[in-house]
């Protein structure tokens, strides 16, 4: 922190403060220095951490009734629904809440893949939201085993088998997760104590990732460092402070949408079907936010492979900052990269509308082009890129942009008048 | 902001339209104007309480509805039925309960506060009695089913005779809607099957009606007050968003910034 100089008023605050520094943390977080023109896609950081916050609170609440036991779930997620008060909308805002978290997550991953947030100085901010997103899976992917219905159990089924994939140890590794010989209350009671655990390891996580990000300060839409602080820039408190209050309030409409007019529209119908190990679902479905990954796993036909291309999908992410051989990092100077961003999109669009389709036909040739595309625009598009393409020159600096160009000049001119 | 706008409402397309598409392949369901839908949505009481009727006088001999209370009966949201009547209804249950002081078992008839008695002692038993099959518990059928209540709706009436060449085994019957039409329930409802303690016409469109909605109501208990607080929680939103907006532009107005 670069507050040294922050001296509290009060005598019990500079007593206080010398010896645990809070006061000095809070002036850090208020001062903070923020690039004056971030947009609204960079609001989906503090989104996120409603949205964390929002999952931790109501999952407190939930696993106050709820009964991890295989014979017992459903119906205490029926007590939920029937009896606790105001239970209904708890365990909505919970299961909703989980998608909402993957929608804001998604926006601000491919924000960040559209400004370059990823490339130096930012490789570990990134990196660890690389964590914070695979932790993500895991817990809502056990968090949806838990109200043991038919998906619950046969998603658990199909997840847990992958591991069955590596040679001569997989089954034994299979029958150690589940703590028998099918998913059945052992499984149960791990996945209820994990999906416990690991919203407080995202937490911690989330931590060392806004410290990372405050050590080179936020990258912004043109792309370019900035000096720190200087009129490019503007205190977190109040100006970000209130255009992510704003957006984050935009952002719980569309949320409260879902959970009081369509909190089931997201599910699928079967998990209000009790577990039953003796009868499989015609189809096998994880929810929308893991679709992609899904079509991928399945477009390989041997499981071993399908398994390492799916898991290679999101760990080639965590290598993106050095794939990415380009030093420019916003999209909006890179007119090449913009066009394969844009199609690196719609691959992944596509891939999650196949993933919910039977892998058959036509949809197991669209998921396959699809997957090969995908692992196509990391390895060998963006390092190639970099040196191929043709950059627009960068402006100076974000609020004198090069001469000429911006129409933001007239708002500059009359500032300077102004001072 | 616009782009944000357009951008969440396709991305909110995107999500709910992969779902319908999933959505089995069926025949086109038949579509009823749900009292229920909608911002304001409620349930239609009196269809509630008939739906009740043909709930315990057709369906409850053989599916159970083993998360609902009688108490729930007379709750608000529900079927509102008095206090009164619901503890005669449970009345003319008997349930098992004990073991006494004797540390024997006995029956004695429902009260408010017991669930929906079943009627089969457990899976098997009612699978012993339905060739087989297992008739679903229906306390959240109407959520369990892609389509909800246009689903039951037209499952109830969905019985046809068979085409051409489809030849069906012992005891199944053929339901347009259902999937691979092939349904091990022999068509529940039929005009004037029961006789509505209102004088409402028995026809089987109603009966299916009342049933669904009283089905709907079974799985979304608090349904009403949803939609109710739903309303609230959004017009506050939308106002406290309106209000932050002016005092973003205000405090961003000090610097000259888009904002």
């Amino acid at each position: 922190m670069s507050d040294q100089e922050y001296v509290p008023k009060s005598k019990f605050g500079k007593w206080f403060n010398d010896r645990l520094p809070l006061l000095s943390l809070a002036s850090h977080l208020t001062d903070y220095p923020t690039p004056k023109n971030l947009n609204y896609w960079w609001t989906f950081g503090g989104i996120l951490t409603f949205c964390l916050i929002t999952q931790i609170v109501t999952g407190l609440t939930l696993a106050m009734h709820y009964i991890a036991h295989a014979d017992m779930a459903f119906e205490s997620v029926e007590h939920i629904m029937r009896d606790v008060n105001y239970g209904w909308l708890i365990r909505y805002i919970h299961a909703n809440g989980a998608s909402m978290f993957f929608l804001a997550v998604y926006i601000h991953i491919f924000r960040s893949l559209f400004y370059g947030s990823y490339k130096s100085p930012r490789e570990i901010i990134w990196i660890i939201g690389i964590i914070i997103y695979l932790l993500m899976m895991a817990a809502a992917f056990m968090g949806y085993v838990l109200p043991w219905g038919q998906m619950s159990f046969w998603g658990a089924t199909v997840i847990t088998n992958l591991f069955s994939a590596i040679p001569f140890i997989g089954e034994g590794i299979v029958t150690w997760l589940w703590g028998g010989y099918s998913v059945d209350n052992p499984t149960l009671t791990r996945f209820f104590t994990l999906h416990y655990l690991i919203p407080f390891l995202i937490l911690g996580l989330v931590v060392l990732h806004i410290w990372a990000l405050h050590v080179p300060g936020n990258n912004n839409p043109v792309g370019i460092d900035i000096k720190k602080p200087s009129k490019d820039t503007v205190p977190f408190h109040p100006y970000i402070v209130i255009k992510d209050g704003f957006a984050l309030l935009m952002f719980t409409i569309v949320f409260a949408f879902f959970v009081f007019y369509s909190p089931n529209i997201l599910g699928h119908a079967d998990n209000y079907i009790e577990a039953n190990p003796m009868v499989t679902p015609a189809h096998i479905v994880p929810e929308w936010y893991l679709l992609p990954f899904y079509a991928i796993l399945r477009s390989v036909p041997d499981k071993l492979m399908g398994v390492i291309a799916m898991l290679s999908a999101i760990f080639i992410l965590a290598a993106l900052p050095w794939l990415d051989t380009s030093k420019i990092r916003s999209a909006v100077f890179r007119p090449l990269y913009k066009q394969f961003y844009w199609i690196l999109v719609v691959d992944v669009l596509i891939l999650g509308y196949v993933g919910a389709m039977p892998a058959e036909g036509l949809y197991l040739l669209v998921a396959r082009v699809a997957t090969a595309y995908y692992f196509i625009h990391f390895l060998i598009i963006l390092p190639i890129l970099g040196f191929k393409e043709r950059t627009i020159p960068l402006p100076l600096s974000i609020t004198e942009p090069v001469l000429g160009g911006s129409s933001n000049l007239s708002t500059i001119k009359k500032k300077e008048s102004l001072n | 902001m616009k782009n944000i706008l357009k951008i969440t409402y396709l991305i909110i397309l995107l999500l709910t339209g992969t779902y319908q598409v999933n959505a089995e392949e069926k025949a086109q369901l038949l579509k009823v104007d749900w009292s229920f839908k909608g911002l304001f949505g409620k349930f239609d009481r009196a269809s509630l309480q008939r739906g009740y009727q043909v709930y315990t006088e057709v369906c409850a001999s053989c599916h159970s509805m083993k998360y609902v209370s009688y108490r729930n009966l007379a709750e608000k949201g529900g079927p509102e039925f008095s206090i009164e009547q619901v503890k005669a209804i449970a009345a003319s249950f008997e349930v098992t309960d004990g073991p006494n002081s004797d540390g024997e078992m006995f029956e004695r008839p429902a009260k408010l506060s017991d669930k929906f008695v079943m009627p089969y002692e457990n899976v098997k038993a009612a699978q012993a009695s339905n060739g087989g099959a297992y008739p679903p518990d229906m306390s959240v059928l109407v959520k369990a089913r892609s389509g909800g209540a246009n689903y039951i709706y037209s499952l109830l009436l969905g019985y046809e005779d068979p085409p051409n060449g489809v030849i069906l085994d012992d005891g199944v019957y053929y339901n347009k809607y259902m999937y691979g039409n092939n349904i091990r329930m022999s068509k529940p409802l039929s005009n004037d099957l029961i006789d509505y303690v209102d004088g409402t016409a028995a026809t089987e469109e109603q009966m299916a009606k009342d049933v669904t909605t009283f089905l709907m109501w079974a799985a979304e208990p608090h349904l009403e007050a949803r939609h109710k607080m739903g309303f609230k929680a959004i017009l506050y939103l939308i106002i406290l968003t309106i209000l932050v907006y002016f005092s973003m532009k205000k405090v961003w107005s000090r610097i000259e910034s888009e904002v």
